[in-house]
């Protein structure tokens, strides 16, 4: 069953179309990659899904509802967390509070005044994210302030945030962008041990095909604003008009 | 207790025992002796001291946490005073209603401007809050002259109605028929100190302000506000909406200016526009940046620093000057008195000035940071002394 339709959707900025006629379904449970070269509206896709841009034609269905017109703090609250190219965590709180924030989030709302309550007595949130914090490695540095984390470190926290809020679909923006290849493959292993131990569909934005064919199931190829071809991992791998466009040239330069 | 951790509950006491103590720490020099004009431990100024410390904590909740840099709080102040007055005018001379009404009004007036201004950010939200600041600045002096009694400002009057005060009332604000003028003076020796009926009820004021804001400062809303300074992007894909946190934290904020503004009000029972300047706005900018801005302490410290300066350091004119300098030869003094002249007297801003830039340049964190490395180095040492001392032969 589909978590995610897109249909029909078409987005322009003055003379360029960067989307055009999009349609995309997001099986539940499954890892979809969507790659394609520089400027295939890649990113553009992801923020319509987001709510940080809304798409001027077509529509995005999220689990039978519409995302369209929606703030992004809303669409969190349905369901999708997103994971940024560089990492956006809270760099001035520390890892142990960012860990927070989302519970919080999960727990009360989009806004909840409770400035006369301790932060010591939530039990419950100090719960999770300590369990959340062990679970993915980040315990001992839980009084760290969170910009002075590595790179890889400062990742993880922030897939440990979207994690910890049970999302239904979590979308990653190029998640080894600017990686070593050792941090590379640690966020392989993470990812897939997230696919394994969870009930969740993940959307990955990616350049790095040794990223994309260790994790996905489904492959959309996106060229120009529109899907070329989507299809499983074997299947793109061989695909003339895939090599055409895309991994062709990236052989070629390798 | 009171809900705090141990390392809170000592700072609000050492606060409460300086504060309560104040009329006594502020009066270190005998009167009459030469070092007596350094004493600030008169009501007038004591009453300030606290006033302006409750609207630096109410500001840094909004600047220090969430990072929005209001240039506009003096309206609040304004709005609060001339909310203290008319109630002094209309209802009754007790400080209560006036002071409740204050704060009610001021967080009203913050949550229109508010609901406006936060829709910017970074500097367009301070240039916004200036904007709506001068703009109430100038309908107090002009437009609203029924209300405010413009230039003039707003005072008491003997045919105010006052419905609830009988004949007999008292004739000046009061708690329960304690005036907030009404002091004993306590001679000890040379010394003498004065406790006064207003002082007190602006400290226990400065207490409560301070203790909710500690309670803010450690609750999940606290955490909620040093977020969106640190990246409102997260905070809005965690499912976050912005615009309520900072709007609630403007309008906590609006609201101890509100209680400031009330209290300046209840000390001496006027109102005039030119406490809503922007000159009156800045003044609180620097209170917390010089204090140390985000920090539960540095607002207070911050606004008693510079209301001490505004106060003493302008007194110090050029004969006192002289007479310091006297034990030197007729060159030589004049030499140190023109040197010092500028920066004493009527050019103690320039001071205050330096000492900004100073504060800002080597201690980004105010006072209470330069405090804390005081704190460590002694620390430092008493701790690499005592292996030394084990380890170096006896003398």
């Amino acid at each position: 069953m589909a978590i995610l339709e897109v249909k029909n959707v078409g987005k322009r900025f003055g003379g360029l179309q960067a989307l055009n006629d999009v349609n995309l379904s997001i099986v539940e449970n499954s890892v979809h990659a969507i790659i394609g070269p520089n400027g295939a509206g890649k990113s553009t896709l992801l923020n319509c899904l987001v709510g940080k841009l809304i798409p001027d034609t077509g529509s995005v269905m999220f689990d039978g509802q519409s995302v369209l017109g929606r703030k992004p703090y809303e669409i969190n609250q349905m369901g999708i967390s997103r994971v940024f190219q560089t990492p956006e965590i809270f760099g001035d709180l520390s890892v142990q509070e960012n860990m927070m924030i989302p519970c919080f989030a999960k727990r009360d709302g989009s806004f909840e005044l409770n400035a006369l309550t301790r932060v010591t007595s939530q039990r419950d949130i100090l719960d999770k994210a300590e369990e959340m914090m062990v679970e993915m490695k980040l315990a001992d540095k839980r009084h760290m302030p969170a910009a002075s984390m590595s790179r890889g470190d400062k990742r993880r926290l922030e897939i440990a945030m979207c994690l910890s809020q049970d999302p239904r679909l979590l979308l990653l923006d190029e998640p080894t962008a600017g990686m070593a290849r050792a941090d590379t493959n640690n966020t392989i292993d993470l990812l897939k041990q997230i696919k394994e131990e969870r009930n969740i569909t993940i959307a990955i934005i990616e350049h790095d095909m040794h990223v994309v064919f260790s994790l996905a199931e489904r492959i959309t190829v996106l060229a120009q604003g529109t899907p070329l071809v989507e299809d499983t991992p074997d299947k793109i791998k061989g695909h003339p008009k895939v090599r055409e466009a895309y991994l062709g040239e990236s052989q070629d330069a390798a | 207790m009171l809900a705090l951790t141990k390392k809170d509950l000592s700072l609000l006491l050492v606060v409460a025992v300086i504060t309560l103590a104040a009329p006594i720490i502020l009066n270190p020099f005998p009167s009459g002796s030469g070092m007596s004009q350094f004493n600030a431990g008169y009501p007038d100024l004591m009453q300030r001291f606290v006033i302006y410390g409750i609207f630096a904590i109410g500001f840094n909740i909004l600047f220090g946490l969430t990072g929005y840099l209001s240039f506009g709080h003096a309206a609040f102040l304004g709005v609060g005073s001339y909310s203290a007055v008319w109630m002094f005018k209309l209802l009754s001379l007790n400080v209560i209603p006036a002071i409740m009404l204050s704060v009610v009004v001021a967080g009203l007036f913050s949550v229109l401007i508010g609901y406006v201004s936060l829709r910017r950010s970074g500097i367009y939200f301070s240039i916004l809050t200036l904007a709506f600041a001068q703009m109430s600045f100038n309908l107090a002096y002009s437009v609203l002259t029924p209300l405010t009694n413009g230039e003039t400002g707003l005072q008491l009057s003997l045919n105010d109605p006052r419905i609830l005060d009988g004949a007999s009332a008292a004739t000046y604000p009061n708690l329960f028929g304690a005036q907030m003028n009404d002091s004993t003076t306590i001679a000890l020796g040379n010394w003498s100190f004065t406790f006064s009926v207003g002082y007190y009820l602006c400290a226990i004021l400065l207490l409560l302000a301070f203790y909710i804001s500690i309670r803010i400062f450690r609750s999940p809303f606290g955490m909620m506000l040093r977020a969106v300074k640190s990246n409102q992007q997260r905070m809005n894909y965690t499912g976050l909406n912005t615009r309520p946190y900072t709007l609630a934290a403007f309008v906590i904020s609006g609201m101890y200016a509100g209680l400031a503004g009330g209290l300046l009000a209840s000390m001496d029972p006027l109102a005039g526009a030119d406490r809503m300047q922007w000159t009156a706005s800045g003044e609180v900018v620097l209170m917390t940046i010089l204090g140390g801005a985000g920090t539960l302490l540095g607002p207070v410290l911050g606004a008693g620093f510079i209301k001490y300066f505004e106060n003493i350091f302008s007194k110090i004119n050029e004969g006192v000057l002289q007479a310091w300098f006297a034990f030197m030869p007729d060159g030589l003094q004049d030499f140190f008195v023109a040197i010092i002249y500028p920066f004493v007297g009527k050019g103690w801003h320039l001071t205050l000035g330096l000492m900004f830039m100073l504060v800002v340049i080597f201690l980004p964190g105010g006072l209470v940071e330069g405090g804390q490395r005081i704190g460590r180095m002694f620390r430092r040492k008493s701790r690499s002394e005592t292996p030394d001392g084990k380890t170096t032969p006896a003398e």
